[in-house]
Parts: C-alpha cells; sequence; structure tokens
C-alpha cells in the first residue's frame, strides 16, 4: 500500500462557454518514506495538483486515498488532521496572529517557546528576533516562506506537501532550504514529502520525480533517470540562472 | 472592603483582572455605590460633592504606581452617571485601570455613563486602561456610554486602551482630546459587537501645540446583526502629525461606517488617515484548515489575533 494514491483524477474549472481541464486523468502513486518531487512547465496543473491532495480544491473525476483510505470527499481540515501537511506557495499574511501563535497551532498543542524557537532555527531564522513578531507584511518574502516551512516541521505529519518552497526566496535562504529538506528526507521515519518544484537542486534531492505536462504525468521515473532529461528545459532550473538569465 | 457577591466577582475579573483588592489605590463601585477605596500618599481619591463620582489627584512626580476604578452592575433596572476627573501632576508616570461589567439578568435596562476627565501635567505619562464587558441573558438592555476627555499639558504622553468584546448591547462612545505642544496621544480601541448590538464610537483630537502628535487606531469585528460606526476627527491647528485608522471585520450581517475625518488648519499639520472594512480572508481561514482547525476554530484565531 502507498501513503497517497491518486486515481484517474481530473480537475476543470468551468466558465459559461467552455471547461478547461487544468488536471487530466492523473493516477499517481507516492510510495511511503520517499521524497517525490513534481515538477514540470509552468501551466502544467502542479500546484493544482497540491491543492487536491490539501483539499482545497475537489476533483471532479477520479479518488485520492491517503493511508489506503479514500478521502476525496473529506475536507481539509479532516485531510490536516489526518496527516497530510501543506506549505502555500504564498504564504498568509495575518494581523495579530504571531509566529508563535501559528507555530502553536500547527503543533496542535501549547509549544513551549524553547520548542517552537527549534523549528524556527531549522529554517535558519534566529528565533528570538521572530518568535512574538506578527505573521504580517512587515516580514520579508523570505521570512514568511521560511517560518511556513517551519509550521510544516511543527506538524510532523507523515505527509508533507510543499507548493513551490524556493517561490520567493533569496539564494542564501535557498541554500538553507536544500538543508532542510535533505534533513526532512533523512529523518523521515516512514512518512513521505512531495515537493512542487522546478529547481534543479530541490529535483537533485529526490528519489523521485514525477514530470506534470498539460495537466498529465508525462513522465515518472528516479532521480537519475529523470533528472538527465530535464537539464536546460524549464522543468529544471539552476537557481542562479533564475534570477539573471544570462547567468552572470 | 464591602464583600462582593459571584456575580461583581466574576465582573471584576473581566473588566480589571482583578481577583482580589489591587495594588495601589482603588475605589470598587459595585451596583451604584462604593465598595471600597484606597488613597495612597501620592494618589488621593475623594468623592464629588453634588454629583456622583470620584476625584482623583495624583501628585506631581509619581512614578510606578496605579489606580483602579471597576465598576460592576449586576442590578437590572440600574441606571446612574458618574463623573469621574483625574489630575496627573506634572512629571508623573501612572497607570490607570477603568471599565465597567453589567452583569443584567432582568427585564429593565441598565445602563452606566461614565464620564471621565483627564487633566494631564506637563510631561507626565499616563497609560489609561479601559474594559467594558456585558453578560446576563435578561431582556433588559446592558447600556454602556462612555465619555472621555483628555486635556494634555506640554510633552505629556497618554495612551489608552480601550476595550469592549463581549456583551453590550448599545453603546455610544464619545472621547475628545486637546493637545499641547510637544504632547502625545496614542488610542488603540478593539471592539467587537454580536447580535442586534449596536456600537458607535467617535473621537475628537484637536492637536493645537507644535510637535503634538495623535495617532487613533481601532479595530472591530461586526458578527451577527450588529451594527457600527467609527468617527475619528483630528484637527491639526498647529504643526503635528496626526494619524487615525478604522480597521473592520464584517460577518454574518454586520454593517459598518467608517466615518474618517481629517481637518488642517497649518499648512504645517501632516494628517493620514485609512480605512479598511472587510470579511475574513479565504486565504487566512483555508491556512488555518491545513493546519487542522474547523472552519469555526478558525474563524475564532483570526478574530482573538485581530482583537489582540
Amino acid at each position: 500500500m502507498d501513503i497517497l494514491e491518486l486515481k484517474n483524477v481530473s480537475f476543470s474549472v468551468a466558465d459559461e462557454s467552455s471547461a478547461k481541464e487544468i488536471v487530466r486523468d492523473v493516477d499517481l502513486s507516492i510510495p511511503y518514506g520517499k521524497l517525490i518531487a513534481v515538477t514540470g512547465p509552468n501551466g502544467g496543473g502542479k500546484s493544482t495538483l497540491a491543492k487536491l491532495i490539501a483539499g482545497i480544491e475537489k476533483p471532479t473525476e477520479g479518488a485520492i486515498f491517503f493511508k489506503g483510505e479514500d478521502i476525496t470527499e473529506r475536507s481539509i481540515t479532516d485531510r490536516a488532521k489526518a496527516g497530510i501537511g501543506f506549505a502555500f506557495q504564498q504564504p498568509v499574511k495575518f494581523k495579530g496572529i504571531r509566529v508563535l501563535d501559528l507555530l502553536r497551532i500547527a503543533a496542535g498543542r501549547k509549544l513551549t517557546v524553547a520548542e517552537a524557537c527549534e523549528f524556527l532555527s531549522l529554517v535558519g531564522l534566529c528565533a528570538r528576533d521572530y518568535i512574538d513578531r506578527e505573521v504580517n507584511a512587515s516580514l520579508s518574502g523570505g521570512e514568511l516562506k521560511r517560518i511556513e516551512i517551519a509550521t510544516l516541521l511543527a506538524r510532523r505529519t507523515e505527509l508533507a506537501v510543499f507548493d513551490e518552497p524556493e517561490a520567493g526566496i533569496d539564494l542564501w535562504s535557498f541554500n538553507n532550504l536544500i538543508d532542510v529538506f535533505r534533513r526532512m528526507r533523512d529523518g523521515m521515519d516512514g512518512g513521505s514529502i512531495i515537493i512542487i518544484s522546478h529547481q534543479e537542486r530541490i529535483l537533485n534531492i529526490a528519489d523521485e520525480i514525477v514530470v506534470l505536462k498539460d495537466g498529465r504525468v508525462a513522465s515518472r521515473g528516479s532521480r537519475d533517470d529523470i533528472l538527465p532529461t530535464l537539464i536546460g528545459t524549464s522543468a529544471a532550473v539552476n537557481y542562479c540562472v533564475k534570477i539573471d538569465p544570462n547567468g552572470r | 472592603m464591602k464583600e462582593l457577591d459571584t456575580i461583581q466577582k466574576r465582573l471584576l475579573e473581566e473588566v480589571a483582572d482583578l481577583h482580589t483588592v489591587p495594588e495601589g489605590a482603588y475605589n470598587i463601585r459595585a451596583n451604584g455605590e462604593s465598595a471600597g477605596r484606597r488613597s495612597t500618599e501620592n494618589i488621593e481619591i475623594t468623592s464629588k460633592t453634588g454629583v456622583s463620582g470620584l476625584e482623583i489627584r495624583i501628585k506631581p512626580f509619581t512614578k510606578n504606581e496605579s489606580v483602579h476604578i471597576p465598576v460592576v452592575i449586576a442590578e437590572s433596572g440600574l441606571k446612574e452617571v458618574v463623573y469621574n476627573d483625574f489630575y496627573v501632576g506634572e512629571g508623573a508616570d501612572v497607570v490607570i485601570v477603568a471599565g465597567c461589567g453589567i452583569d443584567n439578568c432582568g427585564s429593565q435596562d441598565s445602563q452606566h455613563d461614565g464620564v471621565h476627565r483627564f487633566f494631564i501635567g506637563k510631561g507626565a505619562h499616563v497609560k489609561y486602561v479601559e474594559k467594558h464587558y456585558g453578560s446576563g441573558d435578561g431582556a433588559g438592555k446592558r447600556i454602556l456610554n462612555p465619555v472621555t476627555e483628555v486635556y494634555q499639558e506640554e510633552d505629556s504622553f497618554a495612551e489608552m486602551e480601550m476595550v469592549q468584546i463581549k456583551g453590550v448591547d448599545d453603546t455610544l462612545r464619545t472621547t475628545k482630546a486637546e493637545l499641547a505642544g510637544g504632547a502625545k496621544l496614542i488610542v488603540r480601541e478593539r471592539l467587537m459587537t454580536h447580535g442586534e448590538q449596536n456600537a458607535v464610537s467617535k473621537y475628537e483630537v484637536a492637536l493645537n501645540g507644535k510637535g503634538s502628535s495623535a495617532d487613533v487606531v481601532s479595530r472591530s469585528v461586526a458578527r451577527g446583526d450588529s451594527h457600527q460606526v467609527f468617527d475619528a476627527k483630528i484637527a491639526g491647528n498647529a504643526p503635528c502629525k496626526g494619524h487615525t485608522e478604522c480597521d473592520s471585520i464584517i460577518m454574518d450581517r454586520g454593517r459598518i461606517l467608517a466615518v474618517p475625518g481629517l481637518e488642517a488648519n497649518d499648512t504645517e499639520a501632516e494628517l493620514f488617515h485609512e480605512a479598511a472594512i472587510g470579511k475574513i480572508a479565504g486565504d487566512q481561514l483555508i491556512k488555518l484548515m491545513t493546519l487542522g482547525l474547523t472552519e469555526a476554530e478558525a474563524e475564532e484565531q483570526i478574530i482573538n489575533g485581530f482583537l489582540r
């Protein structure tokens, strides 16, 4: 049995005249204890796939199984409680909710300040400076992103889904991020991680790579098999190249 | 001190975080009568003559002392107007905790109108905390109409934290302030209404002296069928800085009218206002739900944070 199974999952959005299919008939199984990277060109349906797993969107067709149980009709909350964690591509800002509050909600218990600080240290934030800060626009994009990842660490879910964790963060943070994922992978303890990403360095630490194109699984296999076919395409971008197209 | 009953004690906890007799100077008013009072060497509390209320005189340069003057009402149909005057001496630095809790289980309206006037001396610093709370399920309304007047001398500093989170059916809050040169006023108002409640909060701040400044910020939540009006006016009559902000969440069928007003009577006056009203952002709810909260729990967390 796999930790997550998508069976013939499709998702389309309809407007007045037509329906647009974003995810088409996706069959995908995620085994226990693996780090899976999902890549592919922009608009290929990657983020939608992540939202379907978290329950933020519901499939128009097909079914999703988590640890053998059909969760297709289960709410976001139920899926979270069952053990699915989700890190947003664009971290959400709040008014008045502090970093400590968010980590406590994520952990589902009253974390001590010392415990909360540990999660922040793991994502490279000097904890004492952040613990009482509000999760609002006074924090930079990179800081918000790292806090977002810390909340997922605090949840300790069996399945963690990261939607483009590298989006909007600086190079220094990005290097840190790779270390965080490497540590998560090494300490997975049977759980699995799905990372939606274009970044070659993230693909490089994955056990398996899934390529999503036009809403379909275009290819899937071990890193060694898939990565060489992606180098030089938009599915595997070098971080510095992305910042500066000329690579300077 | 006169023994308070269980309801009065609970109200006292809600409005003043008091479990027992506070440190420092205090006057506790319960069901329209004084239930206990203490003056200290530097802070003298006396009753007014002619009208109901207190005179609180704080000696110049009194430091790190506090005054508690909570009011609790647990009697249906009691209506009172109370005039309290605070004279804060030059250079003093004090905390004043007021607040009113009404429990009305009866059918008649209970009402407390507190008129507080602050005369803040040169260079003095006052932190004023006022909490209003209502409980009881009688048909009689719980009504609070506080009037706060602040007269600030040169270089004084007033911080006012005014909170009304629960159970007050009808409220008209009026706050007036006049600031001399270099004086600074910070107001943080937190308001939540629910059911059929109605709340009006009016501010009139006059920045009269050079270098004076005011920052009036209200955060509010209107739920159920409640209605709120926030009407804040700052007048800049000298080179000064003024800022007013109303940030509100509406839920259910709640309604809010925000009327930020600025009046510049001096070319060197710098005045700003901001107002934003909207429902809870969907992505905030979704985020907290992905952390395992139900939608209702997520709403509570968002509101608690917002009104912190």
